[in-house]
């Protein structure tokens, strides 16, 4: 898919909590075998932080990035599946925070760990009809898993976002991207519910790989590219172990795909995992430079973009935080901590 | 809880918004209807970068119930960068961690929550800066 009007990423902004809970301690208190934990650890809201918060942090480095001025903002989309409210939006709330109201489109959306990308796609046709000038998408969570769960050791916060504008002040051209989508339950949650459940026999081979396979392919067979045109590639991060799989399968070696495999040292940020990825991706990027990214979302779903990096990165990449100072930013917590921040345990 | 309240000062809570008195230039924080130098009534909103410095700071151990769930915290006296003193709280660092003089930038925090079906009120906390770390 292409818009009528070439667009591009303008600003970019990342944020990850301070807090990290090791993938040892959560098998220490279940008695879970330490050598077969799937990460070294992952990333854990503090007690004020939530997906709001984080994605106030995110809209604003983006912003210094970008340059501009809020109020030329015409969309603030929020993608995440850890809303703190159930009915009321987060996006107004962003919005209102980084002053883009009142003369602006806000909502949230809703597609578990493809919801970040879902917005991006959203925002190219917003400023690729000419709609919009400038459109933000972001991607977010603060996502949990069942005490005991295999999910615990992974679900993490965090997220990055994007401002999408025109190819000619962008400092990285979105050339196409494409959506693969279907019915496939692996994994999901009911109203009222507090934890997600999945079909374990469905969340890899059927889900996973068959959605970011055919998504990537169908990408780069409508634009004639093939792996090695490419620089880097982001895809999806459960864990670390299924985006070096799925990249090996797709002929992407592993050079490629280490500078933006963020989830081994702050674990699955849901909506905001593929798009963080990008954002370390972008933090190390040259002009010239082309980047492939694959979303994926239980459910089930997967964006590709195929990108290239303008000249306007090495100027504005410096404004904000890298995603690689977030990771660094870190202060070890034990799991009777976590089970407090999370509300797992209540005062 | 008292949510017109809470409505009427999101933005100056959420994005650090105080006045400038347009007569004599007094920048204030709270924002003020009447300026506390020359008595102007000449005052306009104004947007504060959210960066100052640490002058003093206390260890809260027993906050009303609302800011329970978020100890130990402290609360500092900040002078911002353009001159207003404030008092907000200190997030992502405890208090042995603080020290006066530190420079500290503003974000956007949950102060307290309802209960599970009332209103969460966000506004502004300041931590210290971080580093940038380019790759
Ligand atoms: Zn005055």
């Amino acid at each position: 898919m292409k818009p009528n009007k070439s667009v591009g990423i303008i600003g970019y902004g990342a944020y990850v909590p301070k807090y990290r809970i090791q993938n040892t301690e959560i098998a220490r208190v279940w008695g879970n075998d330490p050598n077969l934990v799937p990460i070294r650890e992952k990333s854990v809201p503090g007690a004020d932080e939530d997906s709001v918060t984080i994605a106030i942090e995110i809209a604003r480095n983006a912003i210094i990035r970008a340059g501009i001025n809020p109020s030329d903002l015409r969309a603030v989309w929020v993608g995440s599946e850890s809303k703190p409210y159930a009915v009321k939006p987060t996006s107004t709330i962003v919005a209102e925070a980084i002053a883009a109201t009142p003369f602006v489109n806000a909502a949230d959306w809703e597609f578990a760990c493809k919801a970040g990308s879902e917005t991006i796609q959203a925002c190219i046709a917003f400023v690729g009809s000419g709609m919009a000038k400038y459109a933000l998408g972001i991607g977010v969570d603060t996502a949990q898993g069942a005490p005991s769960d295999a999910l615990e050791y992974t679900a993490a916060a965090g997220g990055a976002g994007y401002i999408i504008g025109s190819a000619k002040e962008s400092l990285a051209i979105i050339e196409a991207s494409i959506s693969y989508v279907t019915d496939t339950p692996d994994f999901w949650r009911r109203q009222h519910e507090h934890y997600p459940k999945h079909g374990n026999r469905f969340t890899g081979e059927p889900s996973y790989f068959k959605h970011v396979l055919s998504s990537s392919k169908a990408l780069m067979e409508e634009l004639g590219t093939k792996p090695e045109d490419y620089n880097y590639a982001i895809f999806h991060q459960p864990n670390r172990k299924f985006p070096l799989e799925v990249a090996k399968i797709l002929g992407f070696p592993k050079e490629k795909i280490l500078d933006g495999l963020v989830s081994p040292y702050i674990g699955n940020t849901y909506a905001g995992s593929a798009l963080l990825g990008l954002a370390a991706v972008l933090d190390k990027a040259k002009e010239g430079d082309k980047i492939f990214c694959t979303s994926y979302g239980s459910g089930a779903g997967s964006d590709s973009f195929s990108l290239e990096v303008t000249d306007k990165l090495a100027e504005r990449k410096g404004k904000a935080p890298s995603v690689k100072s977030y990771i660094e930013r870190r202060e070890e917590i034990d799991y009777a901590k976590y089970a407090r921040y999370r509300k797992k345990i209540r005062a | 809880m008292n949510v017109p309240r809470h409505w009427r000062e999101q933005i100056r809570r959420y994005r650090l918004v105080g006045s400038k008195c347009t007569d004599c230039g007094r920048l204030s924080f709270p924002n003020r209807a009447v300026c506390p130098k020359c008595n102007s009534r000449n005052n306009e909103n104004y947007q504060y970068a959210g960066r100052g410095k640490i002058i003093s700071f206390t260890n809260i151990n027993s906050p009303p119930k609302e800011h329970k769930y978020n100890l130990p915290y402290a609360v500092a006296l900040i002078e911002l960068m353009e001159g207003p003193v404030i008092t907000a709280q200190i997030t992502d660092a405890r208090a042995e961690e603080l020290e006066i003089g530190m420079e500290v930038e503003m974000v956007t925090r949950k102060i307290m929550e309802y209960n599970d079906d009332g209103i969460i009120c966000y506004g502004y906390k300041f931590r210290p800066i971080v580093e940038y770390a380019h790759p």
